[in-house]
């Protein structure tokens, strides 16, 4: 699916320092009925974010409106687990356009990719000091460039560069997608196909 | 250049490689289910696009069907829809589509092998983690996301770079009472879940060489359970035989033309991986779980570690622990359980309903304990009754149901209760995986049976 382009983000961030989120927290098995893409920020987070009478779980940090924002920054190992992309959905539909962690698993990281959601690997000290900085002052900002592929805290300048290939990250800048690319690639795939054998 | 088995599927199947940039890899098999299929197919209308090669993709509904009363239309106005749904787009692009009731039907990575769809030297992809499964026919086979889905109904290849390359060796012989289930568990408790991150694997050794096809689907699909892409291992004269007379392997000519090909794919000698590790087989005891991640495993006759034996993780732990509300340094065996479910992609295959009937063969079931086995699919059903497992399960105490991903995941209604302990053969003890609440203790069709016949979790070599 198309998605907007992604240049540059500032914004404030909310904090999740957990380890080893799994995309079963982050959308559960029940909320994966739908046949379209639509609601699942929702049920982001569902289980840690409501009780069984869906009132909402005040300590979960989604529920706490000092903290908000356009990044969410998660322990390490975010997104293990399951392949399903509603889990990036859930993210991007909920106002997230950035996931930051010190490690992210595979298939979330590329679900992420494709969606235009930006995922940023930084240092575990970098990460450590993001979360500090957020407790600090809830408010505070974070400048994420892709261009320059950089992530700053504006409050004190510190900042930590990330990596991502050149071919994504011109997808992300320009708002393209996979999908468009192959098209433009098709009798090359074609004739390859005639190649298999089975 | 010495290559190693990854190398030659993978690189044979690079349409063309982009600089700083992924490769273009074409995709022989398409495996597609009812959960994460339909936006992929909402993408492919809205841009007015076909599928390139609808008989490169098979249709199987397994996530969201019941176990019970398959015949009767579902009563989840949600769940019917999703699989009218995937029947629907099956038949507008006419892609084979096996939907609840049909004779093959099943969980897609059972049905793959089952009925030849997966061939060594293959590549394999389907929207669900556990596809890593079909490597153990030495297939690159791995998990995709929805767009990817689309990318392949729409151009029959996915983009990703090439990942790391990663050899796990396992030799000697494996002790009595320890299966597959325990050789995987036991390499995820040790690399942590994700210990193979960014890395494909191989799984070479003695070990390997010795275990049944359904063994080796076992070990490949816990593969993404320690983060890896998939695992894979060289196909052998076990994999030909298992394969052979599949109504979808090759046949005649093209067998002999397939077979030609296939014995060469094996890892050369002196190829390099980014990694490599070690593990002896007479390390490994029946294993179980005690947290909320499916690296926190342990030896069954072994105590929950002590906090400050906890390397890293210790948030992982507190938080794992006091979810599963154990504590410390607490042996395992002995706890009371209230569910057993055997199934899954991971061991609800015929060969678990054996070893899970030769253990309750003239006991039973204790009364404290739910038991749902559920088979993985029709085939293993049918299997089931012919050999004589149902009355085997029946006598002592057990019913079968019909096949599904059930209680895995627990989209139907096959859910456990709140604050419930489950010992289940499946692959995530994630916190709710099993039904909000639930508490899932990982383990072998051996230790869900000696569990599900005592009431607590018991070490089922004291009953063999
Ligand atoms: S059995 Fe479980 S892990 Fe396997 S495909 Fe079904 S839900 Fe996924």
């Amino acid at each position: 699916m198309a998605y907007d382009k992604f240049t540059t983000l500032t914004s404030s961030a909310v904090p999740l320092p957990i380890e080893n989120v799994d995309t079963d927290q982050i959308i559960p098995a029940r909320f994966l009925k739908a046949t379209e893409r639509k609601g699942f920020g929702d049920n982001l987070f569902r289980d840690w974010r409501y009780n069984s009478d869906n009132t909402p779980k005040e300590r979960f940090i989604l529920n706490n409106p000092i903290y908000s924002g356009k990044i969410l920054v998660g322990g390490k190992n975010f997104g293990s687990g399951s392949s399903r992309e509603h889990a990036a959905w859930a993210i991007y539909d909920y106002g997230f356009r950035c996931v930051v962690s010190s490690f992210f698993a595979d298939i979330f990281r590329n679900n992420c990719l494709n969606i235009g959601v930006l995922p940023v690997q930084v240092s575990t000290e970098f990460l450590e000091q993001i979360f500090n900085a957020i407790y600090d002052n809830p408010t505070t900002e974070i400048e994420i460039n892709l261009k320059t592929q950089t992530i700053t805290l504006l409050s004190s300048g510190t900042q930590e560069s990330f990596a991502i290939n050149g071919y994504k990250k011109n997808n992300m800048l320009n708002g393209f997608d996979d999908i468009d690319y192959l098209q433009n690639i098709k009798s090359d795939i074609e004739t390859f196909s005639e190649s298999r054998p089975f | 250049m010495s290559k190693t088995l990854f190398d030659k599927v993978w690189d044979s199947h690079v349409v063309k490689k982009i600089e700083d940039g992924p490769d273009i890899l074409f995709i022989d098999r398409h495996l597609i289910h009812e959960v994460t299929s339909p936006v992929a197919f909402v993408g492919l209308k809205s841009r007015e696009l076909s599928v390139l090669y609808p008989d490169r993709t098979f249709a199987v509904a397994d996530h969201n069907t019941p176990t019970i009363n398959q015949h009767l239309p579902i009563e989840d106005p949600l769940s019917a829809n999703q699989l009218k749904t995937l029947e629907a787009n099956a038949n507008e692009f006419g892609i084979s589509h096996w939907g609840l009731g049909h004779k093959n039907n099943g969980i897609v990575h059972v049905v793959g092998p089952e009925n030849g769809i997966t061939l060594p030297g293959a590549t394999i992809v389907c929207g669900d983690s556990h596809t890593s499964t079909h490597g153990a026919f030495g297939a690159v086979a791995f998990g995709i996301g929805t767009s990817e889905v689309e990318m392949v109904l729409s151009a029959q290849c996915i983009m990703q770079p090439k990942p790391n390359q990663m050899r796990i060796n396992v030799n000697g012989i494996l002790n009595k009472g320890v299966t597959p289930k325990d050789v995987g568990l036991y390499i995820i408790s040790q690399l942590t879940t994700s210990g193979a991150t960014g890395y494909f694997v191989e799984y070479a050794g003695k070990v390997f060489e010795n275990m049944s096809m359904e063994g080796r689907m076992t070990v490949c699909n816990l593969s993404i359970e320690m983060g890896a892409r998939g695992g894979m291992i060289a196909p052998d004269e076990k994999t030909f035989e298992y394969i052979k007379g599949r109504s979808m392997t090759p046949k005649d000519k093209d067998w002999d033309k397939s077979m030609t090909y296939w014995q060469t794919l094996k890892t050369d000698e002196g190829a390099i991986f980014g990694k490599e590790l070690n593990f002896n087989a007479n390390d490994i005891e029946p294993m179980i779980t005690y947290g909320t991640n499916p690296g926190m495993g342990i030896g069954i006759s072994q105590n929950i570690p002590f906090a400050d034996a906890i390397k890293g993780e210790k948030a992982t732990y507190d938080k794992s622990l006091a979810y599963m509300d154990y504590t410390e340094d607490e042996p395992m065996i002995g706890k009371k359980i209230d569910y057993v479910f055997v199934g899954s992609c991971t061991n609800g295959r015929i060969e678990d309903f054996r070893a899970f009937a030769m253990l309750v063969k003239g006991k039973q079931k204790a009364d404290n304990v739910t038991a749902w086995l559920v088979p993985g699919s029709h085939i293993v059903e049918e299997k089931i009754k012919e050999e004589g497992i149902l009355d085997i399960l029946n006598d002592a105490g057990f019913v079968l149901r019909q096949p599904g991903c059930s209680a895995c995941l627990a989209m139907n209604d096959d859910k456990i209760p709140a604050g419930k302990y489950s010992v289940s053969t499946s692959n995530r003890n994630f916190e709710g995986r099993q039904g909000p609440g639930s508490r899932t203790l990982l383990a072998s069709p051996l230790v869900a049976a000696a569990a599900a016949i005592t009431g607590v979790v018991t070490d089922p070599r004291t009953l063999m």
